[in-house]
């Protein structure tokens, strides 16, 4: 009987464990999340200080709010900024607890990705607007902030093209904060080594195409560009795309009217192409990563990079010595001679804030406090962020080159978000293949606009 | 062998005492809670999710919301019709003929080098070429990453020194070459694993064996050929068995030194598996995928434990 007992003893024992070891499953859960944010300590520190306080508070406000907000400004400069907009609605807002979590990009996408399948969104998260959003909003894990959005907030935003990208139908989930445009940025310096004109860039896709052969003739390697992440090159095809099809062409295609596989995105890989064919681009740039692209730009080994608003700041950080290219200038895509768009259409995108579907009331009014054009504009003067999405806090916005990106995203007569975030994921990164594809030389443009309807077509309807 | 002992024991148990039935049943109690845990876990943890995955990949679903769009086995027929998936396959294959045509023989090449050519310092190369494995496979590949840079890269700059235009190659850009040079990486961080294993089961062969042999009159290729190697049987099954396996299940290395790329020319299945099924948030089709490589390493274990590993074990 005793050896019984032991044994059942011994039993219940593991059962146990195993129960006690998923039930668990959530507190791991928890201590993981606290070791792989990057939560800084002193963020920690003001985080329990402010739960001290507002427990004391929570008697003079009954129930205190939490909120929780996820943002992926792991810049140290960044990072305390965003923490002291936090601390002075906190101040302001006693009954009110702002989490902030802090993570990598790619670790960002992940974690959002895995939440939003479990249904529990975080109540602010980082968003690009767009296919993504959308899917998000049409899962119902987003909150309608329409009603708070209408009049006065709505009115103070400039980048309105912006707007509607955290919208559907006539419903908003969030709203954007900084806003900017791809184009070229050039070294002027280089330029004037290979006898181009550094102050009159070119303006058409043929002036371009000679422009790059004089500057293969001076034995300077025209662009350079991180191929290995595959989304820069989308930009060059888009471009291309944009400039021989405008917003028609896109529409109908995103529409199902038409077909990725019409005229203009086909002439956007045989323009690609004929670039391509020039051999304009550095060695091994298949396998760069963007950073190991802007390193190659800003230490001044290539002439020309297309990207968006923020590669100012990462070609300075990349580079040897760490102050980038001397004499830079930027310019935007130029026309594809014959092209049904606009020269002034622009592609671009920036960042914005999502809302979950359990944000409370104060989570909206915290994204309605940190874009507002006083806060837009303190964060120019503090960090240092792209150009800002309400009207009154552009004049903040002083470097000529900023200046000029500006001046493209408010003058486009059509926006195009970048690809791979209007699609669906599926068709995103299927654009990204296909280009990549063509700058591989495996894949005619024809292939290629054939690879991207194909995906088109089963996520989108035929 | 336990369940065999304690159906035969409750069988005795029927005419034996009551004594002895009641010990009978202890032991079928003893085992019974000994077992429940770890079919707990086997159930919670590999049964169920593998379920799931056989029921998610029926749909055309997103991750997110409900499942409402049954399509059948149309994620299987899309995957087969891929052709980059196919490719993801063959370069799969590619990895795991190279692996046992080249890896294998040189891990075992360096286990004899080591064991029977008593070499000076056998300690410290046993441990000098063990050392790749008990890095990461995240450490690992980073360590390649930057031997391979096309700018000053070790590898690169070494190769100059005899042929200078050789600076600048990108070996992991480049279409033809990628696949090679990850298989290289591969060989070098698992072929100590395998020299360890092949290690220890020569030191299991009797010397007295091999030398008996070599007074017969044999020469050392064939004391090698018809004694060592035979006796090794068990230790080479097992290693060419958790070669082919590993080819199969290789993820980390391929996705820190390319993401599959450039052009899909280094996507291996467990890539496209992660690139196609949950970066593009493409649950279901990613689902079907999980299950066809379930599937084919489960006919293939199956398979190999039935003819090769029962062969060598039998004997």
């Amino acid at each position: 009987m005793r050896k019984l007992r032991i044994a059942l003893m011994i039993g219940l024992l593991a059962i146990g464990m195993v129960l006690v070891s998923c039930g668990g499953g959530e507190t791991t859960d928890d201590t993981a999340e606290n070791t792989t944010t990057e939560e800084t300590t002193a963020q920690e520190d003001t985080t329990s200080a402010e739960t001290d306080t507002s427990d004391a508070a929570a008697d003079e406000c009954g129930e205190v709010v939490e909120i929780e907000w996820w943002h992926i400004s792991t810049i140290e400069a960044e990072q305390a900024y965003w923490q002291s907009k936090a601390d002075e609605f906190m101040a302001n807002n006693p009954c009110v607890q702002i989490n902030i979590t802090v993570l990598e990009n790619e670790a960002f996408k992940a974690r959002l990705t895995t939440v939003m399948q479990s249904g529990e969104p975080p109540d602010i998260f980082q968003s690009w607007g767009g296919g993504v959003l959308w899917a998000y909003a049409e899962a119902g894990l987003l909150r309608d902030i329409s009603p708070q959005l209408e009049g006065e907030w709505r009115d103070s935003i400039a980048a309105q093209s912006a707007l509607e990208l955290f919208g559907r139908d006539g419903a908003y989930y969030g709203v954007p904060w900084q806003w900017g445009a791809v184009g070229i940025y050039y070294n002027k310096d280089l330029f004037e080594q290979a006898g181009l004109d550094p102050e009159s860039p070119p303006a058409t896709w043929s002036e371009f195409l000679a422009a790059v052969q004089t500057l293969k003739d001076a034995g300077i390697t025209p662009i350079t560009i991180g191929e290995g992440d595959k989304w820069p090159g989308h930009f060059w095809w888009v471009y291309l795309a944009i400039r021989n099809g405008g917003e028609q062409a896109f529409l109908d295609a995103f529409n199902r009217d038409g077909s990725f596989t019409d005229a203009p995105f086909v002439k956007a890989g045989e323009d690609l192409q004929e670039l391509i064919a020039l051999e304009p681009f550095p060695e091994g740039y298949l396998g760069f990563t963007y950073n190991d692209s802007a390193a190659v730009f800003g230490n001044g080994e290539a002439a020309m990079e297309l990207m968006g608003q923020w590669h100012q700041a990462v070609q300075r950080d990349s580079s040897e010595d760490g102050a980038g290219v001397a004499n830079l200038g930027w310019f935007l895509f130029p026309m594809v001679e014959g092209g049904a768009g606009n020269a002034s259409d622009v592609l671009g995108g920036g960042d914005g804030f999502g809302i979950g579907k359990d944000a409370p009331d104060e989570a909206v009014e915290f994204v309605r406090f940190l874009t507002s054009a006083e806060n837009q504009t303190a964060a120019l003067e503090a960090v240092g962020f792209g150009p800002p999405t309400t009207t009154d806090a552009q004049s903040a916005i002083t470097d000529p080159v900023q200046q000029q990106i500006l001046e493209a995203r408010n003058a486009a007569a059509y926006f195009q978000l970048y690809y791979d975030q209007f699609l669906p994921p599926a068709v995103g990164g299927t654009v990204n293949d296909a280009v990549e594809q063509i700058f591989a030389g495996v894949a005619s443009p024809e292939e290629a606009a054939q690879q991207i309807e194909d995906s088109a077509a089963l996520e989108l309807g035929d | 062998m336990s369940d065999v002992r304690l159906f035969s024991g409750l069988s005795n148990a029927v005419s034996a005492s009551p004594e002895k039935r009641q010990a009978q049943w202890n032991k079928a109690l003893l085992i019974f809670f000994f077992l429940t845990p770890g079919f707990l876990l086997l159930i919670m943890f590999l049964v169920v999710p593998i379920g799931q995955a056989a029921y998610y990949s029926l749909y055309n679903w997103n991750g997110l919301g409900p499942l409402d769009d049954f399509i059948g086995l149309d994620n299987y027929a899309r995957a087969f019709g891929e052709t980059v998936f196919r490719g993801a396959i063959q370069h799969s294959l590619f990895i795991m003929v190279l692996s046992l045509a080249v890896q294998l023989p040189l891990a075992m090449t360096l286990a004899l080098i080591l064991i029977r050519g008593q070499l000076r310092f056998q300690r410290f190369f046993r441990t000098l070429f063990f050392l790749p494995y008990v890095f990461s496979e995240i450490v690992a590949a980073y360590i390649w990453l930057y031997v391979y840079n096309p700018r000053g890269g070790l590898l690169n700059e070494f190769l100059s020194l005899f042929r200078p235009e050789i600076n600048g190659t990108a070996w992991l850009a480049d279409l033809d070459t990628v696949l090679v040079a990850i298989f290289f990486v591969l060989t070098w961080k698992f072929f100590g694993f395998h020299m360890l294993l092949y290690m220890a089961g020569l030191q299991n062969i009797s010397r007295e064996v091999e030398d008996s042999a070599r007074v017969s009159g044999a020469n050392e290729w064939q004391v090698l050929r018809y004694v060592t190697l035979p006796m090794m049987r068990s230790t080479i099954s097992l290693s060419v068995f958790l070669s082919i396996l590993g080819s199969f299940q290789q993820f980390i290395v391929v996705w820190i030194l390319t993401e599959g790329g450039p052009a899909f020319r280094s996507e291996l299945i467990v890539t496209y598996l992660y690139k196609f099924g949950i970066q593009r948030m493409q649950l279901g089709f990613g689902s079907a995928l999980a299950i066809i490589l379930f599937l084919m390493t489960l006919i293939f274990s199956i398979g190999y434990q039935r003819t090769v590993l029962r062969q060598t074990l039998a004997e």
